[in-house]
């Protein structure tokens, strides 16, 4: 069994994790007292808390240790002793590059948005909601968790609410009252679980790995994997879970958008793989059809409602719709290639989404519109923007060579190698993906530019393409060279799908030439 | 030597990246220079493998070259490496060699150009990613190169995006391959679970140990994606859309290159192919159906490059004709003097059109062989090579598979070569209707919206292009005269492809009724025959009179409706699938759900609220009337 | 005759009916706060009154925690009512229902 529950992984001499959450979050304090005409000092504050975060966040990198599947740097002392809550807080394969891609696409929110009013606030806010994200990604003690996890929803629905468009405060609002409804449900489980703990052990903890030693009957299991799973699937969002997030990344501002697609989305998947796969093996392995199936319609149907929208925003929500119904597919495929793809997907589309927002900025805030039909010809007068563009729509269709196409293929094949089917229907997606985005790439950059398109549309400038640089960067260098990421993450993946077979009883999936030595139809069933 | 291979791909690959820096500062003609000289260099680099290759022998002909790893997960490994042997080496060489005299030539025709760095960098990507596809050590790698070219080809058929047309033929061309693709993509899943590996040495040495039913399904999922790349039935229509774009695009990556891919996969895994016959059969039935409806339709085109691109399709047919009867060194020779032919043939048309400014309609040329005299004579050239006569490349070629298909089964045989005499009956038409008779395009002076506006509408002036242009045509004329020289079947020595592809190449079961030496004469009597008696036909039909109706029946004009059929069927059904899941299921039937939950709650508050009147001493009465009921419930249930 | 701690806890009683009442019926704003004092202070004495029996300091101490609520309710009570008083003349409870939900 792989040592997914490690009673203690490698302590740091230094408190990293403690430092990367705190920081952002304390800077963001101090920005929000800033006096209210303070906008330009906010944002160099904001930024020089935000540049520190990325720093710690590339050195928690590089301290890594590759090959180890554990928790590494953990740092845990008591905090809430009467309620067993404790500051306990770990990396991982799984966790590493999230926190990279908070710390990186934070920064390129802010900058890329250019929010012109209440400066001080919005910096604030999305100062809170990055060291929110890290905080929810580090917590190996599911109470602290829950908490990042809650916290995240304030920041969001102020920037939703106050910076956003025309139905803004719907939107909030739908997106705040839906996803907490998800969350009633994983405090329920989450109280229950303790309380189960404690009346076997005779202590209440909410430590994960603890609890991950609680003995449950296979209802319970069962029970607590579907109040766990509430909150992430509509966090994520899964299929039939999604209908809020159109409205919300439509209405948002784009910085919003960029941390609800590009980092709060990864909080759901996260917690599917962190909680639900560590907690509750028995129950996520029976219930994994469901899930695939879930995955696998996501994919097909939110592809096929891309192909229809008249707005780039809500078809960058259909689309994220369609690229983590593959996410879950490699979850709940419970393979090690399934699983690291899916976690090196969450990064890739954090990546990609955000580039594809912060497009679709660019491009609004020259012609005032993100309707893709008053759109047209944009690639004659803007070159190098459709350039770009062009980029990360081949990433966002799976193009190899690509970061997409890392992430999809293995999520693919890890699918294959025990749930064919799926795979093979998942498959569809490749197809559909190529169409809508070429499709709507032909409607808004094809054709003849009309005189509105000429007049008001600009080449992209330099401060534009230094925040787009380092997410193209990214998109090439992951397509090609991903294996120093793949290194880090394997490890988890394995120990995770271990655990998974382990209480399950079942042995790995075999490949190679051993499986079908010994059966002769191994394949073309 | 052989450490020459990565120069092969890497060469046009940091091209095409200098380009996107700096081509635009360079402009017009230095950018296309550039790319011109990377990819002969890029031919050099393949030279230097080649005489490296040679130095050695039998198994050690295999030499590969591991850069990183690619994708390290757990048991799946995939390396970034290039594999030199015979096979690759050839491709390779044919590829850089053809791809370097179509970067000439593109020189001249685009000329004026207001996006003429970006062709030449789009040029180069796609040279670079065909070389990835050829050179590749595993399948991914392939499969690197096999998109790759497919994201250029539908970024060069868009070229000029400004026309709906160009965008949307750019558009179906990678959605179709994408289609096809799947295949690909199952095929390395189902590889990979099988075999535990993608590298083509493993896939060859562990293929006799897998089951029979795995292998078939293994060979006949790759060849789904060859269909889509190889423009095979029913996936061939995008290839005659893909004509909208620039006429060397046309040759190099719709003609010569690109669309041999599937038919290179199949040969790269014909060790796998050749221990499942039942697929075999299955690719040489599409080849022939191919290959016969294409020349068909063929025969009625009026445009000058859509002729030529059922053409293609047809020939791509044939190699897969081969591929399936087990001809696997006749393939690879016909796709090499093809890509000598059809690129002549392409570039030939380019330099019409060119002299026409830019008009593509048969009927609407004639009697340009005194105006454009070396191109005439390229384009008869072509004519002879790809009709098989002898002595000309296709005759060497196209009879080694129409004799590898004799060996599997007549009727296959005989349906090539009736499939032959319509070659040479089409090409032929072609040729008598641009080059003979009388003119026409002075009969309807129409006012043309030219593509490119630096070319402003003027009166036509046929002629003949500059070096640039012709010198290419002229080269790849010889080519096609002397093609054969690769594989001439009169002896064993001769027979130079053969022996040097073999270590490459799977051994086909032995096939059921050899021919012997004197059928195989007969047989090329009979290719020869038709393939003169077919030319003979067009030039009596079409040298005199360009309007034919019975002999162009519509249905043929409209390649038989497939591509038609599979257009109105696929897409309006999924407009209308997207449409109603849009607009209905997503609204009404998932939103509605969610809705729905929040309405009921929201029926409840309103009820509720009414006890909520504001009035404060109502309130008050109600907070004391509740205190009395729980006091008084309290009491009762406590027994008092 | 002894006292005994029944009687505290009737007059108590009686004075939170009279508390209860008054805040029923009366609609003077002014008065109504009063009647709240009241029932405050007849729920003090029922405090003391059972602390004395049971020898408990508990029940007088939670009398020091409901004056100060009563002082403090006073003082916001007594803010709210002159503010109201001031906006709009004579107004009496009925009249005020911006609390509607």
């Amino acid at each position: 069994m792989g040592n997914i529950v490690p009673s203690h992984g490698a302590a740091s001499a230094l408190p990293y994790l403690t430092f990367i959450i705190l920081l952002p979050i304390i800077f963001g304090l101090i920005v929000g007292v800033l006096p209210k005409d303070k906008g330009g000092i906010a944002k160099v504050i904001g930024g020089i808390g935000m540049a520190a975060t990325a720093v710690l966040a590339v050195a928690i990198m590089f301290i890594f240790a590759t090959g180890k599947s554990g928790y590494q740097m953990v740092t845990d002392h008591t905090w809430i002793s009467q309620l067993g809550i404790s500051w306990h807080f770990g990396v991982d394969g799984l966790s590493l590059f999230l926190v990279v891609l908070v710390a990186l696409l934070a920064p390129i929110a802010l900058y890329g948005a250019q929010e012109k009013y209440r400066t001080t606030s919005f910096v604030a806010w999305v100062l809170i909601l990055e060291g929110a994200c890290i905080g929810s990604f580090l917590a190996l003690d599911v109470f602290v968790f829950f908490i990042f996890f809650e916290l995240t929803l304030i920041p969001t629905y102020f920037m939703v609410a106050g910076w956003g468009g025309k139905e803004r405060g719907k939107a909030a609002l739908k997106f705040f009252l839906y996803t907490l409804l998800g969350s009633a449900f994983l405090l329920a489980g989450m109280l229950i679980l303790a309380g189960l703990h404690q009346s076997q052990t005779g202590t209440l903890t909410f430590d994960l790995t603890e609890l991950a030693k609680t003995h449950l009957t296979y209802s319970t299991e069962v029970l607590l994997f579907l109040c766990f799973s509430a909150a992430f699937v509509v966090k994520t969002p899964i299929f039939p879970f999604h209908t809020w997030s159109p409205l919300a990344y439509k209405e948002s501002p784009i910085a919003g958008a960029v941390m609800l697609a590009g980092v709060m989305a990864k909080l759901g998947t996260y917690g599917l793989v962190r909680f639900d796969l560590t907690l509750f093996p028995r129950a996520s392995y029976r219930l994994a059809p469901l899930f695939l199936t879930l995955g696998v319609i996501g994919i097909i149907y939110g592809a096929v409602v891309a192909a229809w929208q008249k707005d780039f925003k809500r078809l960058v929500a259909f689309s994220s719709l369609s690229h983590l119904g593959f996410v879950v597919l490699g979850i709940f495929a419970f393979t090690a290639q399934g699983l690291t793809g899916g976690i090196l997907q969450m990064f890739n589309h954090g990546i990609v989404t955000a580039a594809m927002f912060l497009l679709i900025g660019m491009i609004t805030r020259r012609t005032g519109s993100w309707q893709i039909s008053s759109l047209g010809g944009i690639q004659r007068v803007a070159p190098v923007l459709a350039g770009i563009t062009m980029v990360v729509v081949l990433a966002g269709l799976g193009l190899p060579g690509l970061n997409g196409f890392v992430g999809e293929f293995l999520i693919l094949t890890g699918t294959f190698l025990l749930h064919r089917w799926w795979a093979v229907a998942a498959a569809g997606g490749v197809i559909l993906s190529a169409v809508y985005l070429l499709w709507a790439y032909q409607r808004a950059f094809h054709g003849t530019p009309d005189e509105g398109i000429v007049s008001r549309m600009k080449e992209i400038n330099i401060k534009e393409s230094l925040i787009l640089a380092p997410l193209i960067a990214l998109i090439v260098f992951i397509g090609v060279f991903p294996a120093p990421m793949l290194d880090r993450i394997t490890p988890t993946a394995n120990s995770i799908v271990a655990h998974v077979d382990s209480a399950n009883h079942v042995a790995p999936p075999s490949t190679g030439a051993k499986s079908t030595l010994s059966s002769s139809n191994g394949g073309g069933k | 030597m052989e450490h020459a291979v990565i120069f092969i791909p890497i060469i046009p690959l940091f091209s095409a990246l200098f380009l996107i820096c700096f081509g635009k500062k360079l402009g017009e003609p230095l950018a296309g220079w550039i790319a011109t000289i990377a990819v002969g260099a890029s031919f050099v680099a393949s030279l230097i493998t080649w005489i490296g290759v040679l130095g050695s022998h039998g198994i050690d002909r295999t030499f590969i070259q591991h850069l990183f790893n690619w994708l390290p997960v757990g048991s799946f490994q995939v390396q970034m490496a290039f594999q030199a042997d015979p096979l690759s080496v050839t491709m390779a060489l044919f590829v850089s060699g053809v791809s370097a005299l179509i970067h000439l030539y593109s020189i001249e025709y685009m000329h004026g150009d207001k996006d003429f760095p970006k062709f030449f960098i789009y040029l180069n990507l796609f040279v670079a990613s065909m070389l990835i596809l050829v050179l590749g050590a595993n399948l991914l790698i392939t499969f690197l190169g096999w998109e790759g070219v497919g994201v250029c080809s539908y970024f060069l058929i868009s070229f000029w995006f400004e026309r709906p047309k160009a965008a949307t033929a750019g558009k179906k061309a990678m959605i179709v391959n994408r289609i096809a693709d799947v295949g690909f993509l199952m095929a390395m899943f189902l590889a990979f679970q099988s075999i535990g590996s993608l590298n083509y040495s493993n896939l060859i040495s562990s293929a006799p140990h897998i089951s029979h039913t795995t292998l078939s399904a293994i060979v006949v999922l790759a060849f789904v994606g060859a269909m889509g790349k190889s423009a095979q039935f029913p996936l061939f229509g995008w290839l005659a859309d893909a004509m909208e774009g620039p006429t060397p695009v046309s040759a190099l990556i719709h003609a010569a290159t690109m669309v041999t891919a599937g038919v290179f996969l199949m040969v790269r895994l014909s060790p796998l192919l050749a221990l499942a016959p039942g697929a075999a059969h299955f690719i040489t039935i599409i080849g022939i159906i191919t290959a016969f409806v294409a020349a068909a339709a063929g025969t009625s085109q009026n445009d000058i490059k859509k002729v030529l691109a059922y053409s293609t399709v047809s020939q791509l047919g044939y190699m897969f004709i081969g591929v399936g009867s087990g001809a696997y060194v006749a393939a690879i020779f016909l796709m090499v003097t093809h890509a000598f032919y059809k690129a002549l043939l392409f570039l030939s048309a380019g330099s019409v059109i060119h002299g026409m400014n830019d008009e593509q309609d048969l009927k609407a040329m004639g009697a340009l062989r005194a105006l454009m005299p070396m191109t005439a004579l390229a384009f008869f050239v072509g004519w002879m090579a790809i009709a098989g006569v002898p002595p000309f490349a296709g005759f060497f070629s196209k009879g080694d598979v129409l004799l590898g298909a004799y060996q599997q089964n007549i009727f296959i045989w005989l349906a090539g070569v009736i499939t032959a005499g319509l070659t040479s009956y089409y090409m032929g038409r072609e040729f008598c209707l641009a080059f003979l008779g009388k003119r026409r395009w002075e009969e309807k002076p129409k006012v043309k919206k030219s593509a490119r506006s630096s070319h402003a509408v003027k009166e036509v002036h046929p002629h003949d292009p500059g070096f640039k242009m012709l010198g290419p045509i002229l080269l790849l004329a010889c080519l096609a005269v002397i093609g054969g020289l690769l594989n001439l079947p009169f002896a064993s020595s001769l027979k130079v492809l053969e022996h040097w592809l073999a270590p490459s190449l799977g051994v086909a079961p032995a096939p059921l009724h050899a021919a012997s030496s004197a059928v195989q004469w007969v047989l090329a009597v009979v290719d020869a025959i038709v393939a003169l008696g077919g030319g003979y036909i067009a030039f009596a039909i079409w040298s005199k009179k360009s309007k034919h109706p019975e002999l162009e029946p519509v249905f043929l004009q409209n390649a038989w409706y497939i591509d038609a059929t599979g257009d109105t069927v696929i897409a309006k059904s999924g407009t209308k699938l997207a449409e109603i899941s849009a607009d209905v299921i997503e609204p009404v039937v998932i939103d509605g759900a969610v809705v729905g939950i929040v309405n009921i709650a929201k029926f409840v508050g309103v009820g509720l609220h009414r006890i909520a009147s504001g009035f404060v001493r109502r309130e008050a009465l109600i907070i004391a009337g509740g205190t009395v009921t729980l006091l008084l419930a309290v009491g009762i249930r406590g027994g008092w | 005759m002894t006292v005994s701690v029944s009687w505290y806890l009737i007059l108590g009683a009686i004075l939170f009916t009279i508390g209860v009442v008054g805040l029923l019926v009366r609609r003077n704003v002014l008065i109504m706060l009063m009647c709240i004092e009241l029932m405050l202070n007849a729920s003090n004495l029922t405090f003391v009154s059972f602390a004395r029996q049971h020898q408990d300091v508990g029940g007088q101490a939670d009398v020091f925690f409901v004056l100060v609520v009563a002082a403090a309710e006073v003082v916001v009570g007594l803010a709210i009512i002159v503010s109201i008083f001031r906006k709009r003349l004579g107004a009496t409870a009925d009249d005020l229902s911006s609390m509607k939900g």
